[in-house]
């Protein structure tokens, strides 16, 4: 066999039934992570075909997307402000008891978002395979797993079959090489990949991200990266299991133990692109040439570094639709533009690495007067953490809103929104029109950019508060 | 699923490239259960105005566009959140194919999955369609052909399993649940 890519490697070991010209591969899933979103309706096919999940040992289910963050609609007696939310919560609680499947549910001391948890728990390991109804699945992809967003379709073809039917996708290589300046983070990196790619650049795609800046970053950080694959049109994004890998899994409540342990670490270890592989499309980066980044479009393709105006491309009607809504114009400068709400949290960036960036630029200072900061952690086990470790102090005494975990005001589903016309920061994944609300403005930018933009209420370069 | 063979309508024009699937159903909208009645919410911050009445100058609003099955977009159509509520609002609005120089990927298979066409074409193709609004057009998918009413004709790529599936009206999930001897085999393999 000749030299094949990470990617190659989890792909073959996964294949029940290799494609042909008429037919897709049947393709083995390890892990199903599903929610309460985009579940209801595979779970009705398997009982309209009076199915059972067939493996719900290989099947979590958390709620994140539609839950509220106010401590007293989660713990206290206050009802879910949001009855359909409600209902959808209701009903994934009723569909786990039926099916037998393992729920993280709304009082969980382990529950918060789905591509949090479960790296958390060691779940996601290096070669799995990976799906859930959600696009940032492509976040596992960070341990060296084969990790996709699938329909609600999918996600009852998973449930009767533990498989999916799939096309072999081709493979996209990401180099990234040097270092990142300080203040530059994970999450400028992506979007300065995607800002270079384009939104559909990675169209049928998996990348790999390689080279020594990647090597360099922690998992937390590396989470960010493989995340966001999604917003550059890529399927999945991966990175090779290393040292920094295993020292993250090692003792994870469900990562194997004792001999099983160094099983698996032989195995992983195998899995790392093998030189001389070939990929179908590449990408160099230059990290060290890296600022902070942020958007001024409706995509996050239209991404800018921090200090630079935003072009004038008048007469491109796409364009320009795309600044209107924004309420900017071409050759505006990105900084000192006002701040109305900032948003610190999300399946991109709402770990304890994350949080502790927020924290570092938040100590001893205050958020400014008439600024909304809401800081919300990707799990009840990060907020925790957060609390453990001091940083929920300092967002409380600098002013921020500090809540229960969950998807929250990335996507708006819970009632946790932007208004009509406001300008908010956000750590999140997508500055989609309306994506935070109806008629919100969205500025993608990383956790450093958000907190210093939060202090100052204006976008401010995080490097001039480090 | 019922058979989709041909599709034969005017067009509605959408030309904006990367319509993502929070425009086509905001998320606001996914709190349901079940997946009908999604077509009222179709475009829902683009088609109506804050005060809930219908925006006059949205394709979708315009009286030519009415019984129209056929929508045409601009590039990247479909992209962001995996949410299969986007085909089933579309579906439920009336649409039967949409037309784009490039679908995203996980759009494209929920679309195939629940009988919507996705069809890309080449860009002169595509310029025709956006510059025509109504045009009548045939899709043909035994032949995975489209017919724009000049004549010409082109025809767009569609994975054959899909296209076998469609064109017959099979569950892709009987499909899979014939494999089962071999997910089992494979199982008792990975055990040992």
């Amino acid at each position: 066999m000749g030299a094949r890519t990470l990617f190659d490697k989890v792909w073959a070991a996964h294949e029940v039934v290799a494609e042909t010209p008429d037919t897709p591969a049947v393709l083995y899933i390890d892990l199903h992570l599903i929610h309460e979103v985009t579940s209801p309706q595979a779970f009705s096919v398997l009982k309209g075909l009076k199915l059972p999940v067939r493996r719900p040992d290989r099947t979590l289910a958390t709620m994140d997307h539609s839950t509220p963050t106010s401590t007293e609609q989660v713990f206290g007696n206050v009802p879910i402000k949001v009855d359909a939310a409600a209902r959808q919560v209701r009903q994934l609680e009723q569909n786990a008891a039926e099916f037998g499947v393992e729920l993280f549910g709304m009082r969980d001391s382990r529950r918060g978002i789905v591509h949090v948890i479960s790296p958390e728990l060691g779940a996601t390991q290096p070669g799995m395979t990976i799906v859930c109804g959600d696009s940032h699945t492509s976040t596992h992809g960070a341990f060296g797993a084969l990790a996709f967003g699938i329909g609600t379709t999918e996600v009852g073809h998973v449930f009767a079959t533990q498989s999916l039917l799939q096309r072999k996708p081709k493979t996209f290589a990401v180099n990234v090489e040097g270092r990142l300046r300080p203040g530059v983070t994970a999450k400028d990196l992506i979007l300065a990949v995607i800002g270079k790619i384009g939104v559909s650049g990675g169209t049928g795609h998996v990348f790999e991200y390689r080279g020594s800046a990647i090597r360099a970053l922690s998992m937390d950080e590396r989470m960010t990266v493989c995340n966001m694959s999604i917003e550059a049109g890529a399927r999945a994004g991966m990175i090779a299991p290393d040292d920094i890998t295993f020292a993250y899994l090692e003792g994870k409540p469900r990562a194997p133990k004792g001999v099983a342990w160094n099983t698996a670490l032989a195995r992983w270890r195998m899995l790392a692109t093998d030189t001389g592989a070939e990929f179908d499309a590449a990408l160099d980066i230059d990290a060290s040439s890296l600022e902070p980044m942020i958007t001024y479009g409706t995509n996050p393709g239209m991404v800018l570094p921090i200090g630079a105006t935003i072009p004038d491309n008048a007469g491109d009607v796409i364009f320009d639709k795309a600044l209107r809504y924004m309420g900017f114009h071409g050759g505006d400068a990105m900084l000192g533009k006002p701040v109305d709400v900032v948003f610190i949290g999300s399946c991109t960036n709402g770990r304890l690495a994350d949080l502790q960036a927020a924290a570092h630029i938040l100590k001893d200072r205050k958020v400014a007067p008439g600024v909304h900061l809401l800081i919300v952690p990707g799990s009840q086990t990060i907020k925790r953490e957060a609390e453990a470790a001091g940083y929920a102090e300092i967002f409380k005494a600098a002013g921020a809103d500090w809540r229960e975990s969950g998807c929250s005001m990335c996507l708006g589903m819970n009632g946790d929104t932007v208004g009509a016309g406001q300008y908010s920061i956000s750590t999140s994944n997508r500055n989609f029109e309306g994506r935070q609300g109806v008629g919100a403005r969205t500025l993608l930018a990383s956790p450093f950019t958000a907190a210093a933009s939060a202090v100052r209420g204006r976008i401010t370069d995080p490097r001039e508060m480090l | 699923m019922e058979p989709v063979g041909r599709v034969h309508s005017r067009t509605v024009v959408i030309p904006s490239s990367n319509i993502d699937t929070d425009q086509i159903i905001p998320a606001r909208f996914l709190t349901t259960t079940t997946k009908d009645g999604l077509g009222s919410q179709l475009f829902a911050d683009w088609r109506y105005r804050a005060d809930g009445t219908p925006n006059p100058d949205f394709a979708l609003n315009r009286p030519e566009a009415r019984g129209a099955h056929v929508l045409v977009a601009g590039r990247n159509f479909g992209c962001g959140s995996s949410r299969e509520h986007a085909p089933w609002a579309l579906l439920d609005y009336g649409f039967r194919a949409v037309i784009s120089t490039e679908i995203a990927d996980i759009f494209r298979g929920n679309s195939l999955k629940n009988g919507l066409l996705p069809i890309v074409v080449d860009e002169p193709t595509s310029r025709w369609l956006l510059e025509n609004p109504g045009a009548d057009v045939d899709i043909d998918l035994e032949a995975a052909r489209l017919t724009l009413p000049t004549g010409l004709s082109v025809t767009f790529p569609i994975e054959a399993f899909a296209r076998h599936c469609l064109l017959n009206g099979i569950d892709e999930l009987g499909y899979l649940r014939s494999k089962i001897a071999d997910i089992e085999r494979y199982e008792a393999a990975q055990a040992t």
